[in-house]
């Protein structure tokens, strides 16, 4: 059981208008079952605002041609769109060049590029790659696999009962076997911020480079890449506004000049024989095939829109409404919170009482209230911590707090109607 | 409130779930099956005692949501008794009327009895896999089947 240190959240002390921002999205103003939409499933995916949409929609209408291929007007403005949008993102990390920018579908590829073209390159029989506890299954499986093939060994950092990263334990198992740590920055279940300047320099200190998965910071935190130093991060634009079936691998030069190939195909290559081939320039040498470019001149549009509303403007805001949520949710009967790091962000996995987080859920869609049920990808926590599931509300910045007050009411409801 | 939604959670399924009938490990069983729902948790262990094609005694132990719990009590208490051929019946009612299949289950009352209690399911496609888990498990189990039941290769 965990409790959240008491917090005297009242509502709104900074100045942010919420309201200003939902106009931009349409989604918002959608109703279910009769409803006003409630939309509190944001670290599963956000909206998109219109400038987003419109992008996409722009891209389709005015600039449509495959890249890098084509000598043609279309082509040309296709490519440039795309390359924008890497330089775009370059930017918006803080990384030195927009070669250190790789397309991918999204985290999950990301991730699971490094482990094929680092990883089965330099991960041999008895080396030891260091994980933590609280890993989506996106940064365990792809290391699990390339563990399995290579002969290597997965350790891991365990999380105590504030959804906290052991320090004490890692010191133990970071060692000269460890080759690589892979880590997320911001838990999906527990909203945990680890303390990853921290980790990083500790596994520098030993030459050991490290993995971040940003999908829940990159687009919640101001995140800098040369600042926290890390080797690769890995993110997905669906969760920070932009489309579904794109995201980005960063990269440290060295470290991408180093590894292998990822996929072969078209636009990966330099020359190609019957018999071999030479790759493209980095970043081109690891996006086989015709990427997804119109998800990149969505991306541009929503990192703009991001930008415009600030980063740190964003963090301020979540921080405050989760801190009243997460209040609110502890005055309930019954209700238990899981996690509670002081450096949080806004996804708050719980269960109220014995309602099953499924039974939950639907009652909450039945008032409107999205929000996700089940093990969050993350079924080695849920063992952990002895649950089946969990209900989780996770917010954005165009989140307000009367929705929270409204999803507090319906918790209200729940507990009921369920006989709480 | 929507009330087809409070019609799903009416009194049958709130105290079948609070009151789980025939909850418990059967230790002279001669089928036994566990069923899971891999997306939410859910993980039940159906237990059959089949004598002379007749279900003799039937059980459950696990947990999941409401409408999972309670769609293995009853259907415990519906099939103790019963002929494998009549559990098969069962089965099939059961089926099509949670997939919306039957138009009018509230005319089965008198053969299905509380079975009919589920028949909200169909209004709310994503808890057809809820209702119909620890149906499926009993199911494969009675015909000899060995592998666990998931809801992912089921529907
Ligand atoms: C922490 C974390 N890592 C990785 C992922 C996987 O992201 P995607 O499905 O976009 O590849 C998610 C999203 O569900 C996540 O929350």
């Amino acid at each position: 059981m965990m409790s959240v240190a008491s917090m005297n959240v009242s509502k709104k002390t900074i100045e942010f208008d919420a309201r200003k921002y939902r106009e931009d999205f349409p989604i918002l103003k959608e109703t279910v079952h009769g409803l006003p939409l409630v939309y509190l499933d944001n670290a599963a995916t956000t909206q998109k605002p219109r400038q987003v949409i419109d992008a996409l929609t722009s891209y389709y209408e005015h600039d449509n041609a495959n890249v890098h291929r084509a000598i043609h007007q279309l082509g040309e403005r296709a490519t440039a769109g795309y390359e924008g949008a890497r330089k775009r993102v370059a930017r918006f990390i803080g990384a030195k060049s927009e070669k250190q920018i790789i397309f991918t579908r999204g985290t999950t590829e990301a991730i699971n590029l490094v482990a094929s073209a680092w990883g089965r390159k330099f991960v041999e029989a008895g080396d030891e790659i260091i994980l933590s506890e609280m890993e989506h299954h996106s940064n365990l499986i792809p290391w699990q696999l390339l563990a399995k093939d290579v002969g290597a060994r997965l350790r891991f950092i365990p999380f105590d009962e504030n959804g906290t990263l052991d320090f004490n334990v890692f010191e133990q198992i970071l060692s000269s076997k460890t080759k690589l740590i892979a880590i997320t920055h911001m838990s999906n279940v527990f909203g945990t911020i680890n303390p990853i300047k921290r980790i990083i320099r500790m596994a520098h200190d030993r030459g050991v480079p490290v993995l971040l998965d940003g999908a829940q910071s990159v687009p919640h935190l101001p995140v800098d890449v040369e600042h926290l130093d890390c080797d690769f991060m890995a993110f997905s634009a669906h969760k920070m506004l932009g489309p579904t079936g794109i995201g980005v691998l960063y990269g440290k030069m060295q470290q991408l000049e180093n590894m292998n190939p990822y996929q072969g195909g078209g636009e990966m290559i330099n020359s190609v024989w019957l018999d071999s081939a030479t790759w493209a320039e980095i970043p081109h040498k690891f996006e086989a095939g015709t990427p997804n470019i119109a998800g990149a001149f969505g991306f541009a549009a929503a990192i703009d829109y991001l930008e415009q509303v600030g980063m740190e403007n964003i963090t301020l805001y979540e921080q405050e409404l989760t801190s009243y949520a997460i209040e609110k949710m502890l005055e309930i009967p019954g209700m238990t919170i899981y996690g509670s790091a002081p450096e949080r962000g806004g996804a708050v996995s719980f269960n109220l009482g014995d309602i099953h987080p499924h039974d939950l859920s639907h009652f909450l869609d039945q008032q409107g209230v999205a929000v996700r049920a089940g093990h969050h990808c993350a079924q080695t926590i849920m063992r952990k911590l002895n649950i089946a599931a969990t209900t989780r509300a996770s917010f954005y910045f165009y989140n307000t707090f009367e929705e929270i007050d409204y999803f507090i009411d319906q918790l209200i409801k729940a507990s009921e109607f369920f006989g709480l | 409130m929507d009330s087809e939604f409070r019609e799903l959670y009416q009194e049958i399924i709130m105290d079948h779930n609070r009151k789980p009938r025939n909850f418990r490990k059967m230790e002279d069983a001669t089928h036994r099956l566990d069923g899971m729902n891999p997306l939410c948790g859910d993980q039940y262990t159906i237990y059959l005692k089949v004598k002379d094609d007749i279900i003799e005694d039937v059980s459950f132990e696990g947990s999941g949501c409401a409408i999972s719990k309670a769609s293995a009590s009853v259907m415990t208490n519906v099939l103790k008794g019963k002929t494998v051929q009549e559990a098969e019946k069962y089965f099939n009612f059961f089926h099509k009327m949670v997939t919306g299949e039957i138009d009018h289950p509230e005319e089965y009352l008198d053969t299905m009895g509380k079975l009919v209690a589920f028949a909200g399911v169909a209004e709310f496609p994503v808890r057809v896999k809820c209702a119909t888990l620890p149906w499926h498990t009993m199911h494969n189990s009675l015909h000899g089947s060995q592998d666990k039941v998931t809801t992912e290769e089921n529907n």
